[in-house]
């Protein structure tokens, strides 16, 4: 089984993020790591790769050094690795960013793309669907729960009410929620070995795409503005009338 | 001259800061509070291969090097100097003199389970009436036939009573006269008749680490147990605490980042007369003094740590490097307490844990003075005789 982990380096989800006032995107320049969203997706390709044979390719574009990432992966257990890696990217929109993975997993060929739900730094969560739809297979997205039986992919996917139970046959793009299984460390025994596991890095030109990156992204951050702050809510103490001013308040909202 | 790390080296560091944060350092005031032993934790350090990481594959390590070590011992320390010293004093006092002196036979029977973390073996130097003066050693061996048999005694000894605690690698007198005793290093496993421990001695920091007195009786173990040369034991022990003294200053870097991590956080956050106290010289001095001495500490552990990869001679780096580090990890902690103000004297937040943990690091492997005497005699030794 030919399985692909998409992952991504993200600003350290443990330092306070800070936004260019000028791009309105999360600044890029601090510590980064591996997205702790992209570890379960790791995680879930390695235990597919151990119960049914065959291995994970780690994939993702990134500046340079988002080699970090995929060595963290490559530790972990993956096979290899491939980093997309062009100065054109810079400025990527979800759309080119997809393109560009749906580019290089066309070239390693798979059966099943994993990714997180959504990144840890832009949290647009649409990548994967794109993803699927540019790959051409379907998307099975929000798995908290992975079986597959040698022909049949059994998915839970996560609601907000319960789950879905989803059954798709390979090639398959899946996403995987954070909780779907408890990433394991790397061993040092991995981190020594990942250096010689086989890498490969590779620019738009490799891949013979010329429209993509920032300048040809279709999507523009026009403003961030803040949440608006969450109103004090009204106290009622019980002078005798409490009930009924909560009923007149609760049928006032429509709520019964 | 190059100070980046590698990206091995960067990887381990990340793993453990990881493993640390997520791991050890929720429980960390449960098991000092407790005293009981981070078993899991243990087998947790095991299962990513931190006993293993600093030797070669040959033996079965994992064939990291020195700094990786170091770097590791820093993060542990950072969550919880308990669990550093436990991982420390089994790689450096442990493992390595098997590693370093053992035989083949020894390094097969012995090795495997204390590399993967699923035993632990303790390294008795020390005995009541011999701490720095090592050469004060009362324990006695001597050769009856096919075996050594062992008497005396053994003080603050790390890791040598614990549930997998599989034996310890001791020193005793064989031989010589007074003022040149002859010393040797014996492997006496668990369970041998005659090597009994103490209980957990009650101490002021580093409660979740085991520390006992060893009894030895009439210990009969093989001459094969010899560990190293017969009357090799001084020279031995004396190489094997060099790296001791590189862990220890690396596990000193640790506490003293967590007192400096804790005050920034706190300091940040009170407030007091309108303003965070973060806010006030007083306080940023403090801070900008604990960041320097820290990084300096920090530097002066890993050229001892690069030392010990090129060529394994830190020397005098060693001796500077604990001295200096430990110093600065009790510096740091004393003002981490002050920056806190009356919750620093809690036990509720960690740095009142940090403060009690930390005096030990100027005392274990080779005091403080005895760090600067040898140092100074580096420095003078051309121009003695002269």
């Amino acid at each position: 089984m030919k399985i692909v982990v998409c992952v991504k380096q993200v600003p350290d989800p443990n330092t306070p993020g800070q936004l260019d006032p000028s791009t309105h995107r999360l600044r890029r320049d601090g510590e980064v790591v591996l997205d702790p969203g992209d570890e379960f997706g790791i995680e879930a390709g390695l235990q597919l790769a151990e119960a049914h044979g065959g291995d994970v390719t780690v994939v993702s574009m990134a500046p340079e050094r988002g080699v970090d990432a995929i060595r963290k992966a490559l530790a972990m257990g993956a096979a290899s690795g491939v980093l997309i890696s062009d100065p054109l990217l810079e400025g990527s929109d979800a759309l080119s960013t997809a393109r560009v993975l749906a580019a290089a997993i066309s070239r390693e060929g798979f059966d099943i793309v994993i990714t997180a739900t959504e990144s840890t730094d832009g949290y647009s969560g649409v990548v994967p669907q794109m993803l699927a739809g540019l790959l051409g297979v379907p998307a099975v997205t929000f798995a908290k729960s992975l079986k597959y039986d040698g022909t049949t992919l059994r998915v839970l996917r996560q609601t907000e009410t319960g789950h879905d139970r989803v059954e798709t046959s390979l090639p398959v793009v899946v996403t995987v929620t954070s909780g779907i299984n408890e990433p394991r460390y790397p061993s040092l025994r991995g981190i020594m070995g990942a250096k010689s596991k086989p890498f490969q890095t590779l620019t738009t030109s490799d891949l013979g795409l010329t429209d993509v990156g920032g300048a040809h992204a279709g999507e523009t951050m026009v403003a961030v503005v803040a949440a608006e702050e969450r109103q004090a809510g009204e106290i009622i103490e019980d002078d005798g009338t409490a009930a009924k001013r909560i009923v007149d308040f609760l049928a006032e909202k429509k709520v019964i | 001259m190059d100070f980046e790390l590698s990206s091995e080296q960067l990887s381990v560091r990340d793993l453990c800061r990881d493993f640390a944060r997520n791991e050890i350092a929720p429980k960390a005031a449960g098991f000092d509070e407790t005293g009981e032993f981070p078993y899991a934790i243990v087998a947790g350090m095991g299962k990513l291969g931190l006993f293993a990481m600093r030797f070669s594959e040959s033996l079965g390590g994992a064939g990291g090097d020195f700094l990786s070590y170091c770097l590791a011992i820093e993060e542990i320390a950072r969550a919880d100097a308990s669990c550093a010293i436990t991982l420390a004093a089994a790689v450096s006092l442990g493992i390595a003199p098997f590693v370093e002196f053992g035989t083949a036979a020894q390094q097969e029977r012995w090795l495997p389970a204390l590399l993967s973390g699923e035993k632990l073996w303790a390294f008795g130097l020390t005995e009541p009436e011999a701490g720095s003066d090592a050469g004060g050693t009362q324990s006695r061996a001597s050769r009856t036939g096919a075996e050594w048999v062992i008497n005396g005694r053994k003080a603050f000894i790390t890791n040598a009573g614990t549930n997998i605690s599989a034996g310890v690698t001791m020193t005793a007198v064989t031989g010589g006269s007074e003022g040149h005793k002859q010393i040797s290093c014996f492997a006496v496993e668990r369970g041998t008749p005659g090597y009994t421990q103490g209980p957990k001695y009650r101490k002021l920091g580093w409660h979740a680490s085991d520390t006992r007195e060893l009894l030895f009786d009439d210990v009969r173990v093989p001459a094969d147990n010899l560990v190293g040369e017969e009357g090799g034991g001084l020279r031995q022990f004396l190489r094997i605490l060099e790296g001791g003294r590189v862990g220890m200053a690396a596990l000193s870097v640790g506490v003293a980042q967590a007192c400096l991590d804790a005050s920034i956080e706190y300091s940040t956050q009170r407030r007091q007369f309108g303003q965070a106290i973060a806010g006030f010289q007083a306080t940023q001095f403090k801070l900008a003094d604990m960041a320097t001495q820290i990084e300096m500490a920090r530097l002066l552990t890993h050229k001892a740590a690069w030392l010990f990869d090129h060529g394994g001679k830190p020397g005098v780096y060693a001796s500077m490097a604990k001295l200096h580090a430990s110093e600065v990890a009790t510096a740091c902690a004393g003002q981490a307490v002050q920056i806190h103000g009356g919750y620093g004297f809690m036990e509720d937040l960690p740095v009142a844990r940090y403060y009690r943990d930390v005096k030990i690091n100027e005392i274990g492997e080779g005091t403080s003075e005895v760090q600067r005497i040898l140092i100074a005699r580096h420095l003078i030794k051309r121009f003695e005789g002269a």
